[in-house]
């Protein structure tokens, strides 16, 4: 079966309402209704949700008024109740949802500047940031959401880190930096994502290659000091400007999005193939991939400098 | 520490003759016209919204009251541009060797172009290979989207490269 004449990304409407660029989007993991976050260079974060009835998406709130600068990523927490929201102010907010509104319940300080990625952990008991400053900081979630104390101040990175990821089943956290740290990518590496399994990652780089990484699972879980990740394989010549971003799907399709305005979808082992090549997906670089968390929707959401947030349906073509 | 310029005796080069573009045959106002190296070189040197006249080989040294042009720090050369594929690269060449002053050059170079040309631009800046201490180190964070953004919304830094753009009125 010949899987790259039958797919098609299909754009559903734009979700217009940022003003500014647009750096990152995130799903709400558990809502039934489809939820999706997303933050700007002005600043503020919008939460987008669906409306079945007229099949459009609406802003439904937008999370101003508290980062003082570039609100760089965001991540919903496991249960789908907390939203994590990192900022060049050096500071990651947590807002929780009272019903209609949402509220900044924590200000986690402690970098010395732009803080660019936060992750949960599967849990939803650690909460990872990383910043310029070059550090990883680990923060524990006490008693009842609102509090937080910084566990750990990691310095072992020596340039900015770009994207901190907790791995999907385990506490191990990984981060990826200007300082092409992990490995085998010859310039900086923007964006880390694991398989379901969490026995497989992709990491994408100003290199212009994907680059495949899959590990023993059962060493890991194991309890071995050091599970090592193997090089399975680099995808090169594919992307002509910077990949800042990939994710790998529940049903194992990667997506990536690249400075050259582009999403790309490309097969899971061994062949890893190219799917699909959405060209102008955005009018400018797509900063921010991320497939809907739902087994059937197969919705991928995207996020551009041309300050859209956008939806696609995968679908088979007719 | 040794307080002062970085380059406190640059060679000064003569300015080149302005040239003046007619394209009498073409009078269609929304004719798209191909972007190529000479209208960058003017973009950092004319803005084509006749209301102000900016110039990008007219960005001014940080440090001293010359222009890049002057200086050789860009020359027509300087910019390779491909209209079609809407991209651009400016290699641009600092006086000294461990010039500071650079990644505030190469960041007045980019917004320069980002205020000037359509946003579907890419735009690549980096120091003449050879000419600067910490080449590769420099080039990775002059392109580095992240980093200038984050630079652009520094005060100081800002200051600074409004300074280097802001026009010479002679």
């Amino acid at each position: 079966m010949d899987l790259m004449e039958k797919l098609e990304l299909v754009e559903l409407p734009k979700l217009e309402g940022h003003t500014d660029r647009v750096w990152n989007v995130f799903w709400n993991p558990v809502s039934t209704l489809p939820i999706l976050a997303s933050c700007s260079g002005n600043n503020t974060v919008c939460i987008w949700e669906h409306n079945s009835l007229s099949h459009s998406w609406s802003c439904k709130t937008v999370l101003e008024e508290t980062h003082t600068r570039t609100v760089r990523s965001c991540a919903w927490s496991p249960s789908g109740k907390l939203l994590a929201t990192a900022s060049f102010d050096g500071t990651t907010a947590i807002w929780q949802n009272f019903g209609d509104e949402f509220e900044c319940i924590s200000n986690l300080e402690g970098h010395e500047n732009k803080v660019k990625s936060v992750s949960w952990n599967v849990a939803g008991s650690y909460l990872a940031t990383c910043s310029r400053d070059k550090s990883v900081w680990i923060w524990e979630v006490l008693g009842g959401a609102n509090e937080y104390d910084c566990a750990a101040v990691l310095n072992g990175p020596t340039q900015d880190v770009k994207m901190v990821q907790w791995h999907p089943t385990m506490n191990v956290l990984f981060s990826c930096s200007f300082d092409n740290t992990i490995n085998g990518h010859s310039s900086t590496v923007w964006a880390i994502s694991f398989n379901a399994a969490g026995d497989k990652m992709v990491t994408c780089s100003d290199d212009l290659t994907l680059k495949i990484w899959e590990t023993d699972i059962a060493m890991m879980h194991s309890g071995e000091a050091y599970a090592y990740w193997n090089h399975l394989c680099t995808l090169s010549g594919y992307h002509d400007r910077t990949i800042y971003s990939a994710h790998w799907s529940r049903d194992n399709i990667i997506a990536s999005g690249a400075g050259d305005d582009a999403i790309r979808l490309f097969a899971d082992g061994p062949s890893y193939i190219l799917l699909l090549k959405k060209e102008n997906a955005h009018d400018m670089d797509v900063n921010s991939v991320q497939w809907s968390p739902g087994e059937e929707n197969r919705l991928l959401a995207s996020a551009s400098d041309d300050g859209m947030v956008k939806i696609w349906q995968l679908a088979t073509k007719q | 520490m040794v307080s002062g310029l970085i380059n406190e005796n640059p060679t000064v080069y003569e300015r080149k003759e302005r040239r003046v573009r007619t394209d009498s045959t073409n009078t269609d106002e929304f004719s798209v016209e191909p972007i190529d190296q000479l209208e960058i070189f003017d973009i950092l040197f004319f803005d084509f919204a006749i209301v102000n006249i900016h110039h990008i080989r007219d960005i001014r040294d940080p440090e001293h009251p010359y222009s890049l042009e002057q200086l050789k720090v860009l020359t027509e050369d300087s910019v390779e541009v491909d209209d079609l594929k809407s991209y651009v690269r400016v290699t641009f060449t600092p006086t000294v060797e461990h010039c500071s002053m650079a990644t505030i050059i190469g960041l007045s170079v980019r917004v320069k172009l980002m205020r000037s040309l359509p946003p579907r631009y890419k735009i690549d800046i980096r120091v003449a290979p050879g000419s600067h201490a910490t080449e590769a180190a420099l080039n990775k964070q002059l392109n580095d989207k992240e980093r200038v953004a984050a630079a652009l919304e520094n005060p100081n830094l800002v200051e600074m490269v409004d300074e280097c753009l802001s026009p010479s009125f002679e």
